[in-house]
């Protein structure tokens, strides 16, 4: 067998490989934005109680039916509301809390390059 | 000059605002405002029978309150006076959900409290209950005949519970 074609084999079976990875819910990232109603401050992730191992083994039938990431957090949040998952989504509720970020970074910018300005005017 | 000194100003009062609001705000979360929502489709099985109860079970009753409950569980002890008190209402049927139970322990527990359910299920591997949105045992939820989902009790039914469920009934 030629070196090209060994190299075109084991291409392929590496570039297989990568697809399927990229096609499966990674099932840790999903518990870890999973909030556990039930403990302080714990994805059900981080938690053994009662509620997150129902919650995990529901989230992984989900996945073996072949539901995807954001079909699985809109199912808990019609039954828990947007409560259970650590990132929500944008609505009218909460668009204060997603924009304000970014403003305060505009506002900061726009305060040092004045701020910088003037420095430099008196220099 | 003025200016930067009045943005400061909106700024602090912004944030204290924020913090005043958050610190008032109560930090427990439940669900009891998840109302006005259809029941989802669901399959049981039957408690002691070989029967499947599903969400059709539901549509001849007027009123449904799907109890989640357990022989393990302490507060269904405390609740289970005020359900035997909702049994003798004719308007409003019980269902009873066993969850993660042993069988033995759960008519035991029916034998010495009373049975307050007109339909009882199992919620073997409590599966079922991420489906009704129950997070805590016991819990329970009244819907009405289209099953939309009327009143939310997170923990055990109290006398007040049963007040409220009376004047929605009624």
């Amino acid at each position: 067998m030629s070196k090209f074609l060994k190299i075109l084999i084991i291409a392929l079976f590496l570039s297989g490989n990568h697809v399927h990875a990229l096609d499966q819910i990674n099932e840790g990232q999903v518990f870890k934005n999973i909030r556990c109603l039930v403990c302080q401050g714990q994805s059900i992730a981080e938690s053994n109680s009662e509620f997150a191992q129902t919650v995990k083994s529901v989230i992984r039938d989900q996945i073996n039916s072949g539901k995807n990431e954001d079909e699985i957090y809109n199912f808990l949040i019609s039954k828990y509301g947007e409560w259970i998952v650590y990132k929500p989504e944008l609505n009218k509720k909460n668009l204060l809390l997603w924009i304000i970020p970014y403003f305060s970074l505009i506002l900061g910018g726009v305060f040092i390059f004045r701020f910088i300005r003037k420095k430099n005017k008196l220099y | 000059m003025r200016i930067s000194r009045t943005i400061s100003v909106v700024i602090l009062l912004f944030i204290f605002t924020i913090f005043l609001i958050g610190l008032n705000k109560s930090q427990l979360y439940d669900t009891t405002n998840l109302t006005g929502q259809t029941l989802t489709t669901f399959k049981m099985k039957s408690f002691q029978e070989d029967e499947v109860i599903s969400n059709k079970n539901l549509y001849s009753n007027e009123f449904t309150l799907i109890n989640f409950w357990g022989s393990w569980c302490l507060p269904c002890r405390e609740e289970h006076s005020t359900l035997m008190a909702l049994s003798k209402i004719k308007k409003i049927k019980i269902m009873g959900v066993n969850f993660k139970d042993n069988e033995s322990n759960a008519i035991n527990f029916l034998k010495t409290l009373g049975d307050p359910y007109d339909i009882k299920t199992i919620d073997k591997d409590g599966k079922h209950s991420v489906n009704f949105g129950i997070y805590g045992i016991p819990e329970s939820i009244l819907v009405d005949n289209d099953l939309k989902i009327i009143a939310k009790f997170v923990g055990p039914l109290s006398k007040k519970n049963f007040d409220e469920i009376i004047n929605i009934i009624k």
